[in-house]
């Protein structure tokens, strides 16, 4: 069976510095794949990498088989950057609009699509306000329905839910599992190491290196500690 | 191509959305144009105040005759001196046994240079008037003389003539030459206004276009939205295309803004046709887009960005022909050929004083295409 992304021996330097050095992961389908690391430690180059926006120095990035960049396969890919990333001057609905339209949507189901989205991230009622009168965490949410738009096979989510109510949290984790029930896999990044307990799998980045690799019981089990939190402060000392 | 419409409404939208934006676009070209019409109009017709020391009265007038030219009498060098040194005049003349000092100002080139002819045409003038006089009074003389002689041959005879008809006869001969002035391009007000005027018409589209497209370019950069664009399956090349696209529209509409206010607002003349002046400016916008994305690669911030405009800007406005290039070294004028606005000056100018057609214009077009078709990572 093919993996949805397979990176191995990743090596990436800006500069004189090191950002990785050998990263191997791989993520399954239906599977929600975290990765931790302090800031600094490379996961958004990880990320980068992965969707072909970085050439790795050496080490090859793969999804769903091919090697990236790969223009075609982006059409399958829901990113969420780290940034916001979107037209402060336009309304939510528009950006919504722009991106599918981006993303190759049929016409036909693009305003029904978007309804969806909107209804996932609970904002509905503010979509044809412009997004510069939006607060941090409704702007989180719009960047986070543009990734949904179209229910791509893969999600590659950074930090998606920094400033964003717990009550809200709980729903996109909801709506996440209810993506890879559907048959998409996740990749996604977090500081919120409860998060990180919700993933099928944890992967610690620590110095361009990745440290642990395990579903977060079993690393809990390896590091004998009661969290991943633990796991992520015991590894770090170690380094 | 659903895309590149799409990307092309998104980039026109937030246009529309910001009014500080068209009004740079559309507003300050207008207000620039209208306010370089006043200044260089006025500009050539500088007038010249002279003081005279000691100056024959008929030289005198003769200087104050001269247009926008006025002698004042002083009567010592010092009061003169003091009104050149407060600027109530820009030249003092004086004559001293038959020998003429002039004392300019020289703050103001053109007046300097306008004083020197203005006082050397009255000089001639001057001479030629004494000459003349002079010959007058010798053929009076030679009338009277004559008469005399006739007078004595007469108290011989009977016989007398008056040596006024005589007089009369040289009167006619002075009749005033006409001079009838004929203008290829424009008429007598035409100023160095019109000479800039095509070249300021590409500068603009250039400026502003270099500068909106640049600037949002960067943001579309510094707030990740480029890189999520670029993570759908969209094409680089369809983003530069929807950039080309709107900026190309806003170049027309600028071009079509600026075209109304100059023909009929500041009445300058174009002889060619106004669809290759607005072809020749949409072309310019297209170059503009082109250095606006391609800069913005090279800048981090908006600041930056601006610390592009002495290099890409100013030599270009110094070489595109504003200042006549046949008048530079020969080296500055190979140099301005890497300049685009290089070009776009010569189809301007090619189309608005000669009227001349696309196929005296397709090289400076083709070249323009060619700035406009280099595309960037």
């Amino acid at each position: 069976m093919v993996g949805v992304i397979k990176l191995s021996g990743l090596t990436k330097k800006f500069g004189q510095q090191t950002v990785l050095n050998g990263v191997n992961l791989d993520l399954q389908p239906g599977e929600i794949l975290g990765l931790i690391g302090p800031s600094g430690a490379g996961k958004s180059t990880v990320i980068k990498t992965t969707l072909g926006m970085e050439i790795a120095d050496s080490g090859s990035a793969q999804v769903y088989g091919a090697t990236m960049p790969n223009r075609a396969l982006l059409g399958q890919i829901g990113y969420m950057a780290q940034s916001d990333a979107l037209y402060t001057t336009l309304t939510g609905r528009e950006n919504l609009q722009f991106f599918a339209v981006m993303k190759s949507l049929p016409q036909d189901t693009l305003t029904a699509e978007i309804d969806r989205v909107a209804q996932v991230v609970d904002l509905t009622g503010d979509l044809d306000k412009r997004v510069s009168g939006y607060s941090g965490g409704m702007m989180r949410r719009l960047s986070l329905a543009i990734a949904l738009l179209h229910s791509p096979r893969l999600l590659v989510l950074d930090e998606p839910t920094v400033g964003i109510d717990p009550a809200l949290r709980l729903r996109i984790w909801d709506e996440l599992r209810r993506a890879v029930a559907a048959g998409s896999s996740v990749l996604i990044t977090t500081h919120v190491m409860d998060e990180a307990e919700k993933c099928d799998r944890v992967a610690l980045l620590l110095g361009g290196k990745v440290m642990a690799f395990d579903a977060p019981n079993k690393l809990e089990a390896d590091y004998q500690v009661d969290t991943v939190e633990e796991v992520f402060l015991k590894a770090e000392g170690e380094l | 191509m659903r895309r590149v419409i799409k990307l092309m409404r998104r980039i026109a939208k937030e246009l529309l959305r910001d009014p500080r934006t068209l009004a740079l676009v559309f507003v300050a070209p207008v207000l620039v144009m209208w306010l370089m019409s006043v200044v260089f109009s006025v500009n050539s017709t500088t007038h010249v105040d002279v003081a005279t020391v000691g100056v024959q009265s008929s030289l005198r007038t003769q200087l104050n005759d001269v247009k926008h030219v006025s002698a004042h009498k002083y009567t010592t060098n010092r009061s003169a001196k003091a009104a050149l040194k407060s600027g109530k005049v820009d030249a003092i003349v004086k004559e001293h046994d038959s020998r003429f000092d002039v004392t300019y100002a020289n703050t103001d080139s053109t007046k300097t240079s306008m004083t020197k002819l203005a006082f050397q045409s009255s000089m001639t003038s001057t001479t030629l008037k004494e000459l003349s006089a002079k010959v007058t009074k010798l053929a009076m003389a030679n009338a009277t003389l004559q008469a005399k002689m006739q007078a004595q041959v007469a108290a011989q005879g009977a016989t007398s003539t008056t040596p006024t008809t005589t007089a009369g006869k040289t009167k006619q001969t002075t009749k005033a030459v006409k001079v009838h002035n004929h203008y290829v391009y424009g008429d007598s007000n035409t100023s160095y206004f019109d000479k800039i005027m095509p070249i300021m018409m590409a500068f603009f589209v250039f400026l502003f276009v270099f500068l909106v497209s640049g600037m949002a370019l960067l943001k579309e950069r510094s707030t990740g939205t480029l890189d999520r664009v670029l993570a759908t399956p969209v094409r680089r090349s369809e983003i530069v295309l929807g950039y080309l696209g709107t900026y190309g529209i806003l170049a027309l509409l600028q071009t079509v803004v600026i075209v109304i206010s100059t023909v009929w607002l500041l009445n300058v003349e174009v002889v060619g046709n106004l669809a290759n002046v607005i072809l020749v400016n949409v072309l310019v916008a297209f170059v503009a887009v082109t250095a606006g994305i391609f800069l913005s690669t090279l800048a981090a911030s908006e600041f930056q960005m601006m610390q592009f405009l002495p290099i890409v800007l100013v030599p270009q406005i110094f070489l595109s022909g504003l200042i006549p290039l046949d008048a530079l070294p020969k080296w500055l004028d190979y140099f301005s050929y890497i300049f685009p606005i290089r070009y776009a000056a010569d189809a301007q100018n090619a189309i608005i004083f000669n009227g001349d057609g696309l196929s005296k214009i397709w090289v400076d077009l083709v070249v323009l295409l060619a700035f406009a078709s280099y595309s960037p990572r």
